[in-house]
């Protein structure tokens, strides 16, 4: 095992950036209050003190035009790494996202390449309503050509960060807003993580609950506490959800037989639809039950706390769902 | 209809061997888009396309101010851009017929045609859908102090798009060598742009401290001056510049647009074509400044005729990509 250190997740992040900005000059941070303001959630503070106004950019607030900028100054060889102060905002940026970073590679027939990161933010119950608490993000994991990067655990998104600023692809990094002040230990030398490698960040026999992001850790909430219901459970973070590790989630599912996923977006048409399909088509003749799907209520995040706490999965309803399919409730 | 080229033009600031290249180009240009047109109407060409005939003035005067190693982004009707910066007619057509032999392997075709080797960062069949692009490489130009500069074509349609007002602020702020080059045809595709834009276009630059010129774009010496002013100042740091190039397309918006008098009648067409062709007006300029007479410019357009049966030829003749491409080249 690596030595480690714990540090949270908004540290690690910027560990990443440092990092890679020091070692590729061509490296830069682009976005609305990124340079002395070091974004809403402070992860990039002090980094314009280090690389300066040049490299850590403030822009204007037009989430369209500087991401376009970024896809423009990537294609001519700059790394650009586009903040997205709330993921809600990736509905401006769709454009160039989409029909622009996405498809240059293969329309130009694999002449022009995309190298840049956009980080965006998921989650709620940061009590910010309907416009600044949304996941977007399987919006962006539908489009080929992007990839799509969730990050759970310090450890994870310190590597996956450098993977993602030396890909030589558009890559989308959602990061939950609620965790950034959360530890975790984080190995201290040089390292990667690829993409589309799964972690199982907990053993099990009897149930795979397969979570994302802000959804692990509920689901390891919820996996301590079916232990007094005699239900092991393994708990898989695709980590990246495209590329997909289908394998991993297909093999986890064939030992347990049961599984439940989880994905803080909307459950329907999205990322856990997408998981349980993968899941029901790869190991349907080894399933003693139906998928579960959970996530996000399907209603627009309300501002209220107790309406905003009834649309977000938790360990309970994680608990409740375990127990029927594992015939117990 | 604007003014007549200025026929009494006494001198030009350009030799006359860069004139005939570019009378060259002009021709090759509306050659092109005959071909395509042909090709289209004996159903030989997947699709549409959409054809520059009567605005070659521009992109031969914008790219004959241009290093070979500048950039541009182009549009849906960019194969004006493609063929002034350089590009090769045989690789064009081959992609317009979505043949492995294509600049895009035939996964473009039309719309989509990009060329590194020429600095063409790609047409954009989004309207204004390249702004940002052309924006962020002017930006990447200023970081890397490699004297580059980028243009960016664009129609009088694309006014209406956001991401222009955006990323002229950035580039105006960060004073990034960019040109915003406006080819104003008048129609944004069926609707006249007297329905669509309000106010004056140029003063759109003003606003953010761009500045901005307005040019006959039927005229390529004019272009070409204009441009080769906007872009020396961009090159020397003086930040983004807008050129607005007033022109018409001689043809519909696509080449399926051919019943169109419920938007313009055929009697404006027909004048522009009659008083107002670039090509035309070019080539009486040339003949009274005697530095080329009759003979050498039908010798130039039968030699460009002779270079597009070839590269027709070989775009025909060229096979279809493998269907196995299909899934490759998504990543790199």
């Amino acid at each position: 095992m690596p030595e480690t250190r714990e540090i949270t997740l908004g540290a690690a992040i910027k560990e990443a950036l440092v990092e890679e900005m020091r070692r590729d000059p061509n490296v830069f941070i682009l976005g609305e209050d990124v340079a002395e303001a070091g974004t809403v959630y402070k992860v990039l503070s002090g980094m314009v003190d280090e690389f300066g106004k040049d490299r850590v950019l403030d822009t204007p607030i037009s989430e369209a035009g500087f991401a376009g900028v970024a896809v423009g100054a990537a294609m001519t060889g700059m790394r650009p790494i586009v903040d997205i102060m709330f993921g809600d905002f990736i509905g401006l940026t769709m454009d160039q996202m989409v029909n622009q970073a996405a498809k240059i590679h293969y329309m130009s027939g694999g002449k022009w390449k995309v190298p840049m990161v956009m980080r965006a933010t998921m989650g709620a119950t940061r009590r910010s309503a309907a416009q600044h608490s949304q996941s977007l993000h399987s919006w962006l994991c539908h489009v080929p050509g992007l990839k799509v990067v969730m990050p759970s655990t310090p450890a994870d998104a310190k590597g996956l960060w450098k993977t993602a600023i030396r890909d030589d692809n558009p890559v989308v990094i959602f990061e939950d807003k609620m965790r950034y002040g959360l530890k975790g230990p984080v190995p201290t030398g040089e390292y990667t993580i690829p993409f589309g490698v799964a972690d199982v960040k907990r053993l099990g026999e009897d149930l795979t609950i397969v979570a994302t992001s802000s959804m692990v850790e509920v689901a390891l909430d919820a996996a301590r506490q079916l232990e007094e219901y005699d239900i092991s459970v393994e708990v898989i973070d695709p980590r990246t959800l495209w590329p997909l590790d289908e394998q991993a989630l297909i093999a986890s599912a064939k030992k347990t037989s049961r599984v439940i996923v989880m994905d803080e977006g909307y459950a329907r048409f999205g990322v856990n639809a997408e998981l349980a399909s993968v899941i029901a088509e790869g190991a349907f003749y080894d399933l003693e039950a139906p998928v579960k799907r959970i996530g996000a209520m399907h209603v627009p995040i309300p501002f209220s706390p107790p309406l905003e706490d009834a649309t977000v999965p938790t360990p309970q309803l994680v608990l409740e769902a375990a127990l029927a399919l594992c015939g117990k409730s | 209809m604007t003014t007549a080229v200025d026929k009494s033009r006494p001198f030009s600031n350009i030799d006359s061997e860069q004139l005939m290249r570019m009378f060259r180009r002009m021709v090759m240009i509306r050659q092109f888009e005959e071909n395509a047109n042909d090709l289209y109407t004996r159903a030989l060409m997947p699709g549409i396309t959409h054809l520059y005939s009567g605005e070659e003035a521009i992109a031969v005067g914008v790219c004959e101010a241009l290093r070979p190693d500048d950039y541009i982004t182009s549009t849906h009707r960019g194969h004006g851009h493609c063929v002034a910066k350089g590009a090769a007619l045989d690789r064009m057509f081959a992609e317009l017929l979505g043949k492995e032999a294509g600049y895009c392997k035939g996964k473009g075709g039309s719309m989509h045609i990009a060329d590194p080797d020429t600095g063409n960062l790609g047409a954009n069949a989004i309207v204004g859908g390249s702004m940002g692009i052309a924006t962020g490489a002017a930006l990447s130009a200023k970081r890397q102090g490699n004297g580059r500069v980028a243009v960016c074509f664009f129609g009088d349609g694309a006014l209406g798009q956001g991401l222009l007002y955006e990323v002229m602020n950035m580039a105006a702020l960060w004073k990034l060598p960019v040109i915003y080059v406006c080819e104003n045809n008048l129609y944004n595709e069926y609707t006249h742009n007297s329905e669509t834009i309000a106010g004056d276009i140029l003063t759109r630059a003003k606003g953010f401290g761009v500045p901005g010129v307005s040019v006959d774009g039927q005229d390529v010496q004019a272009v070409y001056d204009a441009a080769k002013k906007l872009i020396d100042s961009a090159r020397a740091g003086g930040g983004p510049q807008f050129l607005l190039c007033s022109t018409y397309r001689f043809t519909g918006h696509h080449v399926g647009d051919v019943n169109r008098e419920y938007y313009r009648s055929k009697q404006e067409e027909q004048l522009w074509k009659t008083e107002r062709d670039p090509i035309t007006l070019f080539s009486q300029w040339l003949i009274e400044q005697k530095i080329a007479d009759r003979t050498r410019l039908d010798q130039i357009k039968s030699e460009v005729e002779t270079e597009m049966k070839k590269a027709v030829q070989f775009a025909m003749e060229s096979p279809y990509p493998a269907v196995d491409k299909v899934d490759q080249d998504i990543y790199a």
